[in-house]
């Protein structure tokens, strides 16, 4: 996991890997409180590029994230979500609490 | 009903664990030849599952899992996870969506809905004090060479 904070924008930018589970989650949630803590974004972008797995425990990890930045006025995006990632988050209904951004198609 | 294949194994509730349950079901799954999708929709139902069986069944304390994978004819997958944990008092309230028994572990509360939804049936057997079985079908797409 990659986790960068861009001042200019104040966007928190955090790059999940690998396979997210409950196993997984708990170091993810608190490496990326940590962060979340100390910059208090407006705006917390999760890229799933690089998630080649994630159960509900990544939706708990989202719910989180929001209950914290939401009172404070900031917002989450959800970005690259891989088709089986997207029907999770779909299923969760997190549409109705962040931007879900599918990657564009590169065209060759 | 006739079996074609079967696995089973048995192993502590422990979280590291629950990726291997996931191991174990691909490469079960191997010779039935799933569509991406049928794989990653059944590797999150096991997920869930024995997710459910360490958080729920056994709060921390130890206990093992056990899991059971069919494959049944007409291509049909068959899953049971069992444990022989706390049990659920009332199964009807824990399916509900966002009902979850353990808030502080920030669990989503959506692991039967994801169940649910990604198998054709789900049958829960859970009582207090002595455990919890879950046992899932998902008929797979494509032709039946049996």
């Amino acid at each position: 996991m990659q986790i960068h904070y861009d001042t200019q924008t104040a966007q928190l930018l955090v790059r999940l890997d690998g396979e997210i589970d409950h196993h997984s989650s708990n170091r993810l949630r608190s490496e990326v409180d940590a962060a979340v803590y100390a910059h208090l974004p407006q705006t917390l972008i999760f890229d799933f590029r690089d998630v080649s797995f994630m159960d509900s425990s990544g939706i708990g990890l989202i719910m989180g994230r929001y209950k914290i930045l939401h009172p404070l006025g900031g917002e989450i995006i959800l970005q690259n979500p891989s088709a089986h990632i997207a029907r999770v988050l779909r299923l969760a209904g997190m549409e109705r609490l962040a931007s879900i951004r599918v990657r564009e198609e590169v065209v060759q | 009903m006739k079996v074609l294949n079967e696995f089973k194994c048995v192993f502590p509730a422990q979280s590291a664990n629950e990726g291997l349950a996931r191991a174990a079901l691909s490469a079960f799954l191997i010779p039935a030849d799933p569509t991406a999708q049928e794989l990653a929709d059944l590797r999150t139902v096991i997920s869930e599952a024995v997710t459910n069986a360490i958080v729920h069944g056994y709060r921390g304390s130890e206990g093992n899992v056990s899991l059971c994978l069919r494959m049944l004819p007409e291509r049909v997958i068959y899953i049971r996870v069992s444990d022989k944990g706390c049990g659920i008092p009332d199964v009807a309230r824990a399916m509900e969506p966002l009902y979850t028994s353990a808030p502080e572990e920030e669990r989503a509360g959506l692991g039967f809905a994801i169940m649910q939804t990604f198998t054709d049936s789900l049958h829960v057997r859970s009582s207090e004090g002595a455990g919890t079985v879950l046992t899932m079908r998902r008929r797979l797409g494509g032709q039946p060479d049996d």
